[in-house]
């Protein structure tokens, strides 16, 4: 692995090392461009995952303080833990549930097929499907997606069962164990899926496609790649002709510390990102770096989402073997006659006993919530994840009341539903209990959304530099040299779970910076 | 149980003390005796010394734990082990605050303190005049984690924790439901 000095100017500095920061910073190295990705979480291997819900999230999530405000329930029942994502190298990619799924072509131009909705702040994509087809194409290839590259979908466990058997009774057509980042034969030096049921903390058999694991260390091997872990972004900074020079950031020591880079590019999932570029304001930039629309940490959406738990009167085990491995998409369309604009996926979905009685009804006590526990082993489960609507009050702004362990301040995350998320989850509900009901469920359980783990929007994508915060290519407007490179430039979130869509952008954009630095226009 | 906190009553030292009279005394409150600054449970076999509380304060925190989640095939145990953390010099003001409203809610309805409140269905209606106290905030976010992280509670709810280290399930079950 290379190591590069603080004062080498020539470097391309990435932030974050997820899906976004992990998948460019290797592309960029192995196009021989020299990279310094810094991740502010530590970096756990492999033979490191822990098979048990809670101490995994102590070791992989990020738990650093944020605050919450707005009428979402999240910011009353986890007030300081609007998100469940990873501190840690390998981001989100290491907790992921592996659904791969594109984005369907009316989803990049919603403002043109939706038309205006009320509180929404809509807008086309500045990109189509079509631009994008070829590097799905890539990124499926390369993250191994089943059911894509003639690679076959994963067997089905329990829980799928359950949702294939109830989902035909209802008439759907499109259910199958989904297009998965999970290998079901061994491929690109990972083992097969071993259905040991711990997708989220970490696979240990590294059949799920990471950053960690899939990506950063072919980056590494190039030579041109150093990983920095512990090493907190504090922020961005610039030369008087507003270019960016460099990166201040808290080593695991806590002291400061000063990249110079050539390029900058921020991958730090769609709270850090905006955070980073707000606490970046100076006097050339005084409402933040690359904020000259205002939209920096606006629009934040974090899908509509929600979960049905059903339970039987026989066991079902739902904890067995791959926890997404299921999918229904007849929902995904848009089909305004429903009562609401875009669509949603139901997928399986199981958490163990410890996260279930965390997160099936927060708050809740008695017997209603315990008689729903005792029947644990034999619940199958769902979850449901949709489009929801960007609104330029959902938003991520520095809540400078309360600091980080760095002196930082924190994200505070605002969200209130709009009503079509409402009449989307709504829906969803109705449908995936009917789902179970068709199977003989004697109890189904409408559960709230947890806190979030799909964070988009905030640095969102636009033709118009009046619009949004990037270009096409996720190059800020502002700043030609600064680029932002995770699921915060969504322009909007479509139905589908994002992270297939963040690498694909990735591998795009590491094609245009090497292309742009090799024409020395960067 | 030594990780547990919770001592076997053959390791408790007062076990032969236990008389007619104090079982009668503590049969209101289920099947846990105070005695000598300890909780005993004769029918689980366990005791548990209590050093900052008042002893009959975790009788009744432990009881209020069982009544906030009840779980019928769970023992009083595992209730106990969840309450532990609370005799501590941090949480005294608390708790005894708070079990002392409670019991004084419980005299008001039923001239008796909370413990000897004898039905389920009462104490919980005196638990929803309780909800939004502190210590019940406090106790009810807490039981979340060391009630249900309590790897014995899993195996009763049929829950099987890791697996990695036996291969997954890819041959031990994972698509073996066969009543559909």
């Amino acid at each position: 692995m290379a190591t590069f000095d603080m004062n080498d100017d020539s470097v391309v500095v990435v932030i974050g090392s997820g899906a976004g920061g992990g998948t460019l910073g290797t592309d960029l190295a192995l196009k021989g461009v020299k990279t310094v990705i810094l991740e502010a979480g530590g970096r756990h291997e492999i033979e490191d995952f822990i098979n048990d819900e809670w101490t995994s999230f102590g070791q992989l999530a990020w738990t650093d303080a944020r605050t919450t405000s707005g009428s979402w329930r999240v910011a009353r029942d986890f007030a300081g833990l609007p998100a469940w994502i990873v501190k840690a190298v390998g981001g989100s990619t290491v907790h992921w549930a592996g659904a791969s799924l594109r984005l369907q072509e009316h989803e990049f131009k919603v403002k043109t097929t939706y038309g205006d909705i009320q509180g929404a702040n809509l807008l086309d994509w500045p990109i189509t499907l079509a631009d994008l087809e070829p590097y799905y194409a890539k990124a499926e290839d390369r993250m191994g997606v089943t059911r894509t590259n003639s690679i076959e979908g994963l067997p089905g466990n329990n829980n799928f069962k359950v949702l294939e058997k109830g989902a035909k009774a209802l008439g759907y057509k499109n259910v199958h164990t989904g297009r998965m980042a999970i290998n079901s034969a061994p491929r690109n030096d990972r083992a097969s899926c071993q259905q040991i049921g711990f997708c989220f903390q970490g696979c240990k058999t590294g059949a799920k496609w990471s950053t960690l694991y899939a990506e950063i260390p072919r980056g590494e091997a190039s030579g041109n790649l150093e990983v920095r872990p512990h090493s907190h972004v504090l922020m961005i900074e610039h030369d008087a002709s507003g270019k960016a020079t460099g990166v201040v950031y808290a080593d695991k020591d806590g002291n400061q510390q000063r990249q110079k880079a050539r390029v900058v590019c921020v991958a730090g999932n769609s709270y850090e990102s905006p955070r980073i570029l707000l606490n970046s304001a100076s006097s050339m930039f005084p409402d933040g770096l690359a904020n000259s629309s205002g939209q920096v940490g606006r629009n934040y959406m974090r899908h509509m989402t929600g979960s049905v738990y059903a339970v039987f009167d026989k066991p079902v085990r739902m904890w067995r073997g791959t926890t997404m491995a299921g999918i229904v998409t007849d929902e995904s369309k848009s089909d305004p006659s429903r009562g609401f604009v875009g669509g949603y996926e139901m997928e399986t979905l199981s958490i163990g006993v410890p996260f279930m009685a965390a997160f099936l009804d927060p708050g809740a006590w008695g017997r209603e919530f315990t008689s729903a526990l005792d029947l644990y082993e034999n619940m199958a489960g769902m979850w449901l994840v949709g489009e929801d609507m960007p609104q330029e009050t959902n938003r991520v702004t520095l809540n400078h009341s309360v600091k980080d362990q760095h002196g930082m301040p924190v994200a505070n995350v605002h969200f209130d539903d709009h009503p079509n998320d409402v009449a989307m989850r709504n829906h969803a509900y109705q449908q995936g209990s009917a789902i179970y009901d068709a199977v003989g469920a004697t109890r189904t359980f409408p559960t709230p959304p947890y806190p979030s783990t799909h964070n988009l929007g905030t640095n969102r994508m636009s033709e118009n530099p009046r619009d949004g915060v990037v270009n096409k290519w996720g190059q800020t407007h502002d700043v030609s040299n600064l680029f932002i490179s995770d699921g915060s430039v969504f322009t909007t979130g479509g139905a589908e779970n994002p992270t297939l869509t963040i690498v694909t952008l990735a591998i795009r954009q590491a094609d245009h910076i090497a292309e742009q630095m090799g024409q020395g226009n960067l | 149980m030594k990780q547990t906190g919770l001592k076997h009553a053959e390791e408790a030292p007062r076990r032969e003390t236990l008389d007619r009279r104090q079982l009668l005394k503590g049969a209101a409150a289920g099947t846990i005796l105070v005695m000598s600054g300890a909780l005993i449970s004769p029918s689980e076999a366990w005791g548990l010394e209590v050093v900052v509380l008042q002893p009959e304060t975790m009788r009744t925190l432990v009881l209020m734990a069982r009544d906030i989640f009840p779980h019928d095939r769970f023992a009083d145990r595992y209730y106990a082990i969840a309450c532990k953390a609370y005799d501590d010099e941090a949480m005294k003001d608390l708790v005894e605050g708070g079990i002392a409203a409670l019991d004084a809610m419980a005299q008001a309805r039923h001239g008796t303190p909370y413990a000897g409140v004898g039905w389920e269905a009462d104490r919980a209606a005196l638990l929803r005049q309780f909800d939004g106290s502190p210590l019940f905030a406090k106790v009810r976010g807490d039981l979340v984690v060391s009630l249900y992280n309590q790897k014995e509670i899993w195996a009763i709810l049929g829950y099987e924790g890791e697996s990695a280290s036996k291969g997954g399930y890819i041959d031990r079950g994972f698509d073996d439901i066969d009543w559909l």
